[in-house]
């Protein structure tokens, strides 16, 4: 397996090079990616706290399932939003399929069960803290939810990371949602994909290295800004 | 500070190229996309017509799926019976042959079940089955899929009882299954283009090819308008006149990897 040693010189030329075609790869991962984690973040933060702070019927179901839901296997999400968004489907007059629109939609689905999940979790034990202060102050949901998420902001960026690292790592969902359609919707995820069934395993897993270093450099950088905030807010 | 930064690369993200002009989606087999035949032709015809062309490759079984689902305006597959069928039923207009190259049999020099001098991809078949030599099979419902379960049929011979042992059948694409056979020391069947852009053969060889029954005919059509409303026609009509007229087919003729012609046109 000479793979592995030419892999590595082959990731160093490709970054070197600033290759305008994986420029425009790393891109589109990136904006997918982050488009669907700010928007399952801001579904899924109210969401997962509601969750934690409300006490209603049948609570203990939607946290079973909310869990169950991290689970979800790409493929069937993938499976579900073309079911709906082909031209065939209810939601086809959308025109959306085969574009960064559906793959930004089937990553929100897959991430909005994760950040809500753990924000619930994260939540429910602030909300212990703080729940005799909320009661004697007679604060609403309303108020309260906010105040939580609030308070639990710096660790609540380690939710959204856990939800980007599955997105910019999946390739299931959006490889039958985005069609893998070169210069429109080809991914990092959905390139390595098509380098392995072409047998070019090197540079497929050359490729898997620039993903990998760039998930490295957003989650030290994601560390660094909370770092400085911390820094600032207790200085 | 934080919430702008956060606000600006949001907004920064959101911006979209969009795509300008006319542009079509092309349903395809994997082998015209993987052997870098498109990445040849289609410059050129964005260049001619101002259309811009998004392929979307997957096996031909998929292809002709999404296409009755009007997620495509123009189809180019090699499985002529289902293409036959997809016109018949209604879903497209008419049907083109374009191209051909042909099917072979690879597998490891050691060759154990003994075809190599065969002429016959039935014998071949036959004698893989006797010997029980392990053999990969696409499994998907590919274009290569059907014709290789034609030719058992046509040895008279039902592999897929033997399934899990010597028959194996990946349920992938032509790529990964070749990558499975490699790893395996199997016998496995693909289309020519396939193997000559495939990048993993290590000491693998052509063993068996030259039969006329494994003539691999590639055809093309568009998608009928009056299922597909929205569909683009005008582009799906400047593509199938394009690449069945003499230049389309001149370049096609024209394409080649290691210095062998991998299609050859033979639109009428």
């Amino acid at each position: 397996m000479q793979e592995f040693s030419s892999s590595f010189g082959l990731a160093f030329n490709l970054l070197i090079s600033f290759d305008a075609d994986l420029l425009e790869i790393i891109g589109l991962s990136l904006r997918v990616s982050l488009i669907a984690v700010v928007i399952a973040a801001i579904i899924g933060f109210p969401l997962g706290a509601s969750i934690a702070v409300m006490r209603f019927p049948g609570r203990q179901v939607v946290d079973i399932l909310l869990n169950a839901l991290m689970g979800l296997p790409p493929v069937v999400v993938g499976l579900l939003v073309y079911m709906m968004i082909s031209r065939a489907g209810p939601l086809g007059w959308l025109n959306i399929l085969y574009s960064p629109t559906a793959m930004i939609i089937a990553q929100i689905i897959l991430i909005v069960p994760i950040v809500a999940a753990l924000t619930r979790q994260l939540i429910e034990d602030l909300h212990r803290e703080y729940d005799e202060q909320f009661r004697s102050l007679c604060l609403p949901m309303s108020r309260v939810i906010p105040a939580l998420i609030w308070d639990a902001r710096y660790s609540l960026l380690t939710v959204v990371l856990a939800g980007f690292g599955r997105a910019i790592a999946e390739v299931g969902a959006v490889i039958i949602v985005g069609g893998n359609i070169n210069h429109l919707t080809r991914m990092m995820t959905t390139s390595i994909a098509l380098e392995t069934s072409k047998g070019n395993l090197a540079l497929a897993l050359a490729l898997g290295l620039v993903l990998l270093l760039l998930s490295l450099s957003i989650n030290a950088a994601v560390y660094a800004l909370r770092a400085s905030a911390k820094h600032l807010a207790y200085a | 500070m934080l919430k702008h930064t956060f606000l600006m690369i949001f907004l920064l993200l959101m911006t979209d190229s969009g795509i300008a002009g006319k542009s079509l989606i092309l349903q395809s087999t994997t082998s015209t996309a993987n052997s870098g035949l498109y990445d040849y032709l289609l410059p050129l015809f964005e260049k001619d017509t101002r259309v811009k062309v998004n392929v979307v490759a997957v096996g031909t079984g998929q292809a002709i799926k999404n296409a009755q689902n009007c997620d495509g305006d123009v189809l180019l597959v090699h499985a002529k019976a289902a293409e036959e069928k997809f016109i018949a039923e209604g879903y497209g207009v008419e049907r083109f042959d374009v191209m051909y190259n042909d099917f072979i049999f690879v597998g490891p020099p050691g060759d154990p079940a003994n075809i190599r001098n065969l002429r016959q991809a039935v014998g071949g078949l036959k004698k893989i089955a006797e010997s029980e030599s392990i053999f990969l099979s696409r499994g998907d419902n590919s274009g290569t899929h059907k014709k290789e379960l034609s030719l058992w049929k046509y040895a008279g011979l039902d592999p897929v009882v033997a399934s899990g042992t010597w028959y194996r059948e990946t349920g992938s694409g032509m790529g990964a299954t070749l990558n499975v056979a490699v790893e395996m020391n199997a016998y496995a069947m693909t289309d020519r283009g396939t193997w000559i852009s495939f990048g993993n053969r290590q000491d693998f060889e052509i063993l068996l090819s030259g039969d006329k029954d494994l003539f691999n005919q590639y055809g093309v059509m568009m998608v009928n308008p009056e299922r597909c409303d929205k569909m683009n026609m005008q582009s799906a009509k400047t593509f199938i006149d394009w690449i069945l007229s003499d230049k389309g087919q001149g370049l096609i003729a024209n394409y080649q990897l290691q210095g062998q012609q991998l299609f050859f046109p033979n639109a009428k």
